[in-house]
């Protein structure tokens, strides 16, 4: 799956964009995080409090217990300042 | 219609194409959104802010729009509707946002444009990032533009 930062997620990450392959038991949103989180101290950091990121699953805003799937673009942001 | 772009646009020239010809077209409200020149909510830290830049998710932002538009449109008797969002770098004082909506009377033109900037604040993915005196700053979510939008929740 494609999985792409933005913002402030993306310089503390240290990229935009990335493919993963995580193992099958990872089925939802929120367990992806927990598996992201152990692959850099970047990462980490980035998605230590949920309570300031957005997750979306193809381009729609969903939940932490959210499914996933191979082929899936998951975005992780943090609250939207446009306008 | 929405359309997400760097390139500045004339808000004159999109306000006399808007809608042109339709003759049902009784009323049209425009917002217009800029770059402030002070930091937060403080106009006494004037000229702190050096510009700004507008990142968004490209896909997603046209998407997320185009969903606000339909939204706005099966709550309003609406002619038209024009979204039109810059990214990239924006000096202070540069248009950012124009929203339009046209109907055949004020009061959906008005409250029309007033859910879509709400909504847009809230739905769209743009990230802003001032240039600062200090260094550059990410801007935070406001909890008074969740608020705004939420309004809307009650109403139809």
């Amino acid at each position: 799956m494609n999985v792409l930062y933005f913002a402030w997620l993306r310089a503390k990450v240290g990229m935009g964009e990335e493919r993963v392959v995580p193992p099958a038991e990872v089925v939802t949103t929120g367990q992806l995080v927990e598996w992201l989180k152990a692959r850099s101290d970047g990462h980490a950091q980035a998605l230590a409090d949920l309570k300031v990121v957005r997750v979306a699953v193809n381009q729609d805003y969903v939940g932490w217990d959210h499914p996933i799937k191979p082929g899936d673009e998951i975005a992780f942001f943090p609250p939207v300042t446009g306008g | 219609m929405i359309r997400v772009q760097t390139e500045d646009f004339d808000p004159g020239a999109e306000l006399e194409a808007f809608s042109a010809g339709n003759g049902k077209v009784g009323g049209i409200c425009m917002f217009l959104g800029l770059v402030r020149d002070y930091l937060g909510d403080d106009p006494e830290k004037a000229a702190q802010v050096r510009g700004m830049t507008l990142e968004h998710y490209p896909g997603m932002t046209e998407r997320q729009l185009e969903a606000i538009e339909t939204e706005a449109r099966s709550r309003w008797p609406l002619h038209d509707v024009l979204v039109i969002h810059r990214y990239g770098r924006l000096d202070p004082g540069a248009r950012i946002v124009l929203v339009a909506t046209a109907s055949s009377h004020r009061e959906a033109a008005f409250q029309s444009c007033h859910f879509l900037m709400d909504w847009l604040k809230t739905k769209a993915p743009f990230w802003k990032i001032e240039h600062t005196e200090d260094g550059d700053l990410w801007v935070d979510a406001k909890d008074k533009d969740d608020s705004a939008a939420a309004r809307w929740d009650q109403k139809k």
